[in-house]
């Protein structure tokens, strides 16, 4: 962790700003990330069901192992090709 | 992250700061001893915590507290306490002054009389810096922005914006302390308000956007003398920034301060390898993203842009011109060291290895310069001319001015109106018609801005365009680099 001085007129939040959360799901292209813990893609499979059934198109993505975080080439495709992302943390 | 504790009190009495790596230290140790023994002395030490003695009257300045906030640069330091306040102080080792500052006779005999002491580590490069951000709650007043843990330092300054899209220097306050060291300003006074968004930018913040360009310390001064410049209504940031054409604040450096800090007019001047000619325009167009809030896409509506928009600055061949300087040109001293705003584009290149007179040469470059943005533009627009030393050689020999080039040049690019009216040759941009007959002046009095720099080869010059001139468009302005 490293302190710097905010080279900015500190008039937005220092902490960054959250993406905008879309208003509705329907049409939008979303991300069901599985970090690969077990039983991850049952889980994902009924979301998936819900998110189709409210209109959203759903892309599946796995990362190569839950230990360590996604590649880069993974982050960046679902950054340029999802709207919004769901990502499964829990066992 | 600073400290806002009071500053560690000294115990009253006689005390003694010192470490046991300083010789003169290890000499009067027994002096240390004895005073204690006769008069109470307490022995603030900075190093070895048992030095010189393990005992209840040696105290250990792990931290460097009390040696930072009292001031101590030498060790021994002597000194008087009274209620809690510093009374008097000696430094190094004297007999006769410790004796009289003590008021004790037949201190250290056998001890050579005098010695001089050492640094304090509280002073010591290696922990200065260090010290002044933990101890002095530094006094600097920008908000402090933690890195998540995970995060890369250097990609966290680009995800949050600050980054003009090439890596900046993470602006830790140990970096900002030291760039203001540069400078005898106050951080916290005012050197302009920044557009587009009118902020006012104080030292402090100039020095932080410094940092992030990469400046060193004795390039602030400039930078500050560049915003200051640049954030005038005549020089109009907000519309350079704003305006679709590619033009950027373009910085000459003129007089002393040029050379005492390292600045390129040589081989490359206008281009990249010289680190104030790189960082100082940098930071200045790192203010006005950061500060000001202009950025490209936003305010900035540059159609093309252009890569002397990351930062252009460059220092005047003075040395080698037998011309004033442009500094001069515009009313400043030789002795004076300026630093001028242009609003131009990226520079391009003319050349002519074929002129041997004045007057050919000459009359060559009010053909170039008569095209500077369009050869049907006239009057609307500023351009710099930036002379060579081989282009320069030909005024030189011929015994030429700076005046008398100037004059012969205006003559050379007044030009025939009728050659120049809309629709003539089939192109619609043009004169008006009432201009016909007339002969008109390529640039304004004062719109062609002439330096010498480049390196000691190379039969060209290079001229950089310029942008809409006077109160609806921008002056170029100069002013002074102070410390």
């Amino acid at each position: 962790m490293t302190t710097v001085l905010d080279p900015t007129s500190e008039t937005a939040p220092a902490t960054r700003e959250r993406a905008r959360r879309p208003e509705s799901l329907a049409g939008l292209t979303v991300g069901l990330l599985d970090i690969s813990k077990p039983r991850g893609n049952v889980f994902l499979d009924r979301v998936s069901e819900r998110l189709t059934g409210l209109g959203a198109t759903v892309n599946r993505y796995a990362k190569p192992a839950f230990s360590k975080p996604a590649p880069v080439d993974l982050r960046h495709e679902i950054a340029t090709t999802c709207d919004a992302v769901i990502e499964a943390l829990a066992d | 992250m600073s400290s806002d504790l009071p500053p560690p009190p000294l115990p009253d009495g006689l005390v003694a700061v010192v470490k046991r790596v300083c010789p003169t230290c290890e000499l009067v140790a027994p002096v240390l001893s004895d005073l204690h023994e006769r008069a109470g002395l307490t022995v603030i030490t900075q190093d070895d915590p048992h030095f010189p003695a393990e005992a209840d009257w040696v105290h250990h300045d792990d931290d460097l507290a009390i040696s930072w906030h009292h001031g101590i640069e030498v060790v021994p330091t002597l000194l008087r306490v009274v209620e809690g306040s510093e009374y008097r102080r000696t430094v190094g080792w004297s007999r006769s002054e410790w004796e009289q500052f003590t008021g004790l006779a037949g201190l250290g005999e056998g001890l050579p009389g005098w010695r001089p002491g050492c640094g304090s580590l509280s002073v010591d490069p290696a922990h200065a810096e260090e010290l002044a951000v933990r101890f002095s709650a530094s006094g600097l007043s920008s908000r402090r922005v933690e890195t998540a843990s995970l995060e890369d330092e250097w990609e966290a300054m680009w995800d949050r914006g600050w980054s003009d899209g090439l890596p900046v220097v993470p602006p830790v306050e140990a970096r900002v302390l030291r760039l203001l060291e540069g400078t005898t300003r106050d951080p916290s006074e005012i050197v302009a308000a920044v557009p587009p968004a009118l902020v006012d930018c104080s030292v402090e913040k100039v020095a932080v956007n410094a940092v992030l360009a990469g400046c060193a310390p004795e390039h602030l001064p400039v930078v500050i003398a560049a915003v200051e410049a640049a954030c005038t209504d005549e020089f109009n940031m907000h519309g350079v920034l704003a305006t679709t054409m590619s033009v950027g604040p373009v910085l000459v450096v003129n007089g002393p301060v040029a050379g005492r800090i390292g600045m390129n007019s040589g081989i490359n001047a206008l281009g990249q390898g010289n680190r104030a000619n790189s960082t100082i325009g940098r930071a200045l167009q790192l203010v006005v993203r950061n500060v000001g809030g202009g950025r490209p896409g936003g305010v900035d509506r540059a159609t093309f842009g252009s890569p002397a928009k990351v930062g252009f600055c460059f220092a005047e061949d003075e040395a080698g011109s037998p011309w004033t300087s442009l500094a001069e040109s515009r009313g400043w001293r030789a002795d004076q060291s300026t630093v001028t705003v242009f609003a131009g584009e990226s520079p391009r290149i003319f050349a002519d290895e074929k002129s041997r007179s004045p007057e050919s040469l000459t009359r060559h470059l009010a053909q170039a310069l008569q095209a500077t943005v369009s050869p049907r533009m006239m009057l609307g627009m500023d351009a710099m001319l930036v002379l060579s030393p081989d282009h320069m050689a030909r005024y030189a020999d011929a015994g030429w001015s700076r005046d008398r080039f100037m004059d012969e040049l205006s003559a050379e690019l007044l030009c025939d109106a009728d050659e120049l009216l809309a629709g003539v040759r089939g192109v619609a941009a043009g004169l008006p018609p009432a201009a016909a007959g007339r002969k008109v002046p390529k640039f304004r009095p004062g719109g062609l801005l002439v330096a010498h720099a480049g390196g000691p080869a190379g039969l060209f010059s290079a001229i950089v365009g310029g942008w809409a001139n006077g109160p609806r468009g921008s002056d170029a302005v100069t002013r002074e680099i102070t410390p």
